[in-house]
């Protein structure tokens, strides 16, 4: 068994390690793509053959506030050479935070076909595995891509607004000041883009790094995971959750978690989160 | 108030670059040149106060009084892979540093853009006008107590 299966997850093989991703680098049923915040990353150096997918340019309708639709996830697919049948292996800074964010809206397109690196872009280079700045070419895939469905992974305002009236669990993944709304009124602070600070009423607080182990970026355990969220934030397996942070960068990590890594079948992204929570007229605010 | 004159060179400059690539290899290579503020002035762990609000990269600002009355700015960049920061953080020292303060006070935090190109997330954004804004804050205040 290896070093992930040990740590009880329900759904282990949707992790791999930096010694997998180093024996598949060749594997032409594979895919690597670097997700990063920092747009400079990947040109400075990435993993060889791995492609780049830019939340920004790539991910995002470029004129609503929404993420791409069906054509240009196709497009998008097609570009970087993937197949229905090519597993996806996501990586990035930060633990892997906007890796799991590229991931989340894979997954609203049904590419289940997807696979994270434990440890991320941070672990790869720590061990002193080889970096590339050369951009890969891929010959386009034919990929199909299917309508994006929001139901499943995805929440929007009037339903976090009947799921907090309903006393529905939820998480906020953002760290304890911006929960608790002391960070709007630091004078000098730039505005977070919210009017208002605090969190939805009823939301429980764990800030979404606690799921990786800080020395390496790697996930924690199942059980040290499940003190986490179950334990200390009173979450079971059963709930109907919604997490959220402040645009669902940070809470795809944790929808992540909770689903993949726990088995939760009913989890969804709130990806207006507080900018959108924090400036809507009328909605209810705790502090 | 003009912004100093060195920060619209390289503003210029950068903005003179049509190639995304071209441009992004320039700022990496800025990045490369990044030196962390010397230990004489600050060491870990640094204070909360010299920490730039909302930067992820946790980013630290550390100015220094020159002879003349302008300031040095010195920086931290916690975050290994904050590249960007450090970017950010030369082209702030190199063209803010012992630039007139009256000035330096008046930089708008949305040169980031004209740095980055607008195809930044918010979060990124939010932190690099952060280091910019904070350059600005330092500066002023430097005035207001100089004519205080």
């Amino acid at each position: 068994m290896s070093e992930i299966e040990n740590r009880g997850y329900v759904n282990p093989d949707v992790l791999v390690s930096t010694d997998w991703v180093a024996s598949h680098l060749n594997d032409p049923k594979i895919r690597i793509v670097e997700s990063n915040e920092d747009p400079l990353l990947y040109p400075s150096g990435h993993i060889p053959g791995a492609v780049e997918v830019d939340w920004t340019r790539d991910l995002n309708d470029p004129v609503r506030r929404d993420y791409l639709g069906k054509e240009g996830f196709q497009s998008l697919l097609r570009r970087i050479g993937v197949s229905k049948d090519t597993t996806v292996v996501f990586y990035g800074d930060k633990n892997n935070w906007w890796a799991t964010y590229a991931y989340w809206v894979f997954q609203l397109f049904g590419h289940e076909n997807a696979k994270i690196v434990d440890g991320g872009r941070i672990k790869w280079l720590n061990e002193g595995r080889p970096l590339t700045k050369d951009v890969p070419s891929y010959p386009a895939s034919d990929y199909v891509a299917s309508e994006r469905d929001d139901k499943k992974f995805r929440a929007f305002r009037d339903q976090v607004l009947e799921h907090t009236n309903a006393k529905k669990p939820m998480i906020d993944v953002r760290s304890p000041a911006e929960y608790s709304g002391e960070r709007l009124h630091m004078p000098d602070y730039p505005n977070e883009g919210a009017l208002r600070g605090g969190h939805i009423p009823g939301a429980k607080s764990v800030p979404w790094a606690k799921a990786v182990n800080p020395e390496d970026g790697t996930f924690k355990t199942a059980e040290e995971l499940r003190g986490l969220y179950e334990t200390e934030a009173g979450l079971k397996p059963e709930d109907d959750v919604v997490v959220y942070c402040r645009i669902g960068e940070r809470s795809s990590h944790t929808w992540f978690v909770l689903r993949n890594l726990l088995g939760y079948k009913q989890v969804r992204n709130y990806d207006g989160s507080w900018t959108e929570w924090g400036n809507l007229v009328g909605v209810p605010i705790e502090r | 108030m003009a912004i100093p004159e060195k920060l619209t060179q390289t503003l210029d400059l950068l903005g003179s670059i049509a190639d995304r690539s071209e441009r992004i290899q320039l700022l990496i290579d800025l990045a490369g040149r990044f030196e962390e503020v010397p230990p004489r002035l600050a060491q870990r762990p640094y204070p909360e106060t010299a920490q730039v609000p909302a930067c992820e990269s946790e980013a630290y600002i550390f100015p220094e009084p020159r002879p003349d009355g302008t300031l040095d700015f010195h920086f931290a960049v916690e975050n290994p892979q904050g590249i960007s920061a450090k970017a950010m953080a030369v082209i702030l020292d190199d063209t803010l540093s012992g630039a007139p303060l009256e000035q330096v006070a008046e930089v708008p935090s949305d040169i980031v853009y004209d740095v980055f190109g607008r195809e930044l997330s918010m979060g990124k954004s939010m932190g690099l006008m952060g280091m910019v804004g904070m350059v600005a804050k330092l500066a002023k205040k430097r005035v207001e107590g100089a004519e205080a």
